[in-house]
């Protein structure tokens, strides 16, 4: 069974994990298509995929993207219709859920309404026949890492969302499991919890150094918590990177609207000098960007430039560095800390602009104003160059 | 003119109405269907403890206890009711066994021939039990199988199974599936995970379809009487005494099943009530 994976896949950085040689996870050429109506759909198209040893991993996407079909082939709920799946470099594609070394916190956190939380937290020990003595010493350190000791005698339904969700944290991670599959596992609670939540959950993965497959369709729960992300789209993995360099510089413009928020321009490569580019938008306005020598001029590109980044002036900038646009604000919106602009450009997009409430009592300009926004040259990406 | 005039009058007569209203009308309606329901339990258990001086006892002679004394003092009866208990007690089991596993199969997966057998299981609910008797009478005698308590098991089995599953089925439709995925996860196989998990949680859908299993089998008549043969049930018995007489013992066990009938409701229902939850 030890056969060992083709290392063709996307090497992950390996943490100190329990096997060092081997990525925690791989996938390996898998296609995961669904009957639906007597015609199969592909769920997943075409995966290859490593995440390493001690690693906190997102799959990042919208609804219907593949990622929970992703995670449930991890689990072993759902066999690949072609390729491997690998645990620990082990070919695991054809093993049963309750014989894969892998644990996963549900959605629903699917608890044993039955049981109480001592019992549900023993339930993964008493099925590997784990001493008595060893059971209790294991589910006292756990419960103590997710803060619910004493709670050992109380049932599922006596307790509140954020308790139940660390219960079924605890009832996966007490079987110290190469993997922790996590779907979602946020989605049910309110903001305030899910925010803390969240420092929690990183605070225990760096404690109990395992491996966390994070399932979210929610940017900022990955942007935070991750060590990388697997941004998905119908059934493929549009990028793969860190949280940073998945925002700064995005990989397709599905990418870069759905991290955060994204301006987006169209234009064609005037031409391109010691690195930086200058792009025309066909309104006679240019933006500069930092391309390769290999980008020929003349070619159509379109470059994402991020809201916090422009600065906003009423008056036209002397600024010949810096690439500017002009327009007319149709929205101005106060969030306290920040204040968002939508301003129609002449290039014929609309553009958002975050700007800092830092020092200004008033707003910089107000509805219908003409206005100039800049920003460096380094702040323009070019998608997919 | 007529119109200005008889504007006062209706005006005062709003009042009474109002008063009277639809809230205590229905109140009312409640009751009467109320005591409509259980008129007849009443009358079955005062006439326990009437004290009849002929054979009949339908008129109100005077109080008595002793035929709670004498419960058991006719051996037919006896015999009679034993019987009808053991045949319920081992119907409903075995009903309760089967149609616990039909109805997880039902509500868990969809397989070929799920369809036919959701249909089949309502046509028994629904067929009328003089056609059940016969056809099952015609089958016993056809298969040279001799009538008596073994056949009015399976038959009582027979028509029973499909309100278990029924009930089953209806649990496990709203069971969450993840449950079950969390067991596996956890490293339980298949049997595990059904018994540790899966029948713990349905465990209450799986005693109220043996319940009902069982009430449906002690009183049944039709179904029984094709199939008896020579035995005789309790409902046999009462059958065949009601020409001549029926004794007051008949109203002392009616009104003992009725009592048990409420004493496991009320149990059940103080077991089942919620704690309080968590903030």
């Amino acid at each position: 069974m030890t056969t060992s994976p083709p290392h063709h896949a996307t090497s992950a950085p390996t943490g100190h994990g329990q096997r060092a040689g081997h990525p925690a996870i791989e996938f390996v050429g898998v296609r995961k298509d669904y009957l639906s109506h007597g015609e199969s759909v592909p769920a997943v198209k075409s995966l290859d995929l490593a995440i390493g040893q001690g690693e906190f991993f997102s799959l990042l996407g919208p609804s219907g993207c593949g990622k929970t079909t992703t995670m449930r082939m991890i689990a072993g709920f759902e066999e690949p219709t072609e390729g491997k799946v690998y645990l620990d470099g082990q070919d695991v594609t054809d093993v049963a859920p309750n014989k894969r070394d892998v644990n996963m916190v549900f959605q629903s956190y699917a608890l044993f309404p039955h049981l109480n939380v001592l019992q549900n937290v023993s339930f993964g020990l008493e099925r590997k026949k784990v001493s008595k003595a060893e059971i209790r010493r294991r589910v006292g350190e756990i419960l103590e890492i997710v803060s619910l000791t004493g709670m050992e005698k109380r049932q599922p339904k006596e307790m509140s969302g954020g308790q139940q969700q660390r219960v079924a944290l605890a009832r996966a991670l007490v079987n110290h499991p190469r993997a922790l599959l996590l779907d979602e596992p946020l989605g049910a609670l309110d903001l305030k919890l899910r925010q803390q939540m969240q420092v929690e959950l990183k605070r225990i993965q760096r404690e109990v150094n395992i491996t966390f497959v994070y399932v979210t369709h929610d940017q900022g729960e990955a942007l935070t918590m991750s060590d990388r992300i697997a941004v998905m789209n119908g059934g493929n993995i549009e990028q793969l990177g860190s949280p940073r360099a998945i925002y700064e510089r995005p990989a397709s413009r599905f990418v870069a609207g759905f991290i955060g928020t994204s301006n987006i321009l169209d234009g064609q490569v005037s031409w391109v000098e010691n690195g930086l580019g200058v792009i025309d938008l066909g309104s006679g306005e240019r933006v500069l960007a930092p391309l390769p020598a290999t980008v020929q001029a003349g070619r159509n590109i379109e470059v994402s430039v991020r809201p916090e980044k422009i600065d906003l002036h009423r008056t036209a900038p002397h600024a010949p560095g810096l690439s500017v646009v002009s327009g007319t604000v149709s929205e101005v919106v106060y969030h306290g800390t920040s204040t968002n602009y939508t301003v129609a450009t002449t290039a014929g997009s609309d553009f958002v602009v975050f700007d800092q409430n830092a020092h200004d009592a008033e707003d910089v300009a107000s509805r219908g104003e003409r206005v100039f926004l800049t920003w460096a040259p380094q702040h323009s990406y070019p998608i997919g160059v | 003119m007529t119109t200005t005039l008889e504007r006062p009058a209706t005006t005062p007569a709003k009042a009474p109405r109002k008063k009277f209203g639809g809230v205590q009308l229905m109140h009312v309606y409640t009751w009467l269907i109320i005591l409509w329901l259980v008129l007849p339990i009443f009358v079955m258990i005062l006439f326990g403890f009437n004290n009849p001086s002929g054979r009949y006892n339908q008129t109100w002679q005077g109080f008595t206890l002793k035929w709670y004394t004498q419960l058991f003092a006719l051996d037919d009866l006896t015999s009679a009711l034993i019987l009808s208990l053991v045949i319920a007690i081992a119907s409903s089991v075995i009903s309760a066994a089967l149609g616990t596993g039909i109805g997880y199969a039902l509500g868990r997966y969809r397989f070929r021939g799920s369809g036919s057998l959701n249909l089949i299981m309502f046509a028994t609910m629904s067929s009328p039990e003089l056609v059940m008797g016969a056809s099952l009478l015609t089958l016993f005698v056809s298969l040279g199988i001799g009538l008596g308590p073994m056949t009015i098991t399976i038959a009582h089995v027979m028509f029973s199974i499909s309100f278990v599953a029924t009930v089953v089925r209806a649990r496990v439709l709203t069971l969450d599936r993840s449950i079950e995925e969390a067991a596996a996860d956890l490293g339980a196989n298949g049997w595990t995970t059904f018994w540790k998990v899966t029948f713990p949680i349905i465990v209450p859908a799986v005693l109220s379809g043996f319940m009902l299993a069982f009430a449906l089998s002690v009183d049944d008549f039709v179904v029984t009487n094709f199939t008896a043969g020579t035995s005789v049930t309790f409902p046999l018995w009462i059958w065949g005494a009601t020409r001549v007489g029926l004794p007051p013992q008949v109203n002392v066990m009616g009104t003992l099943i009725f009592a048990a009938g409420i004493l496991i409701a009320v149990v059940t229902n103080l077991r089942s009530r919620p704690k309080k939850t968590a903030d």
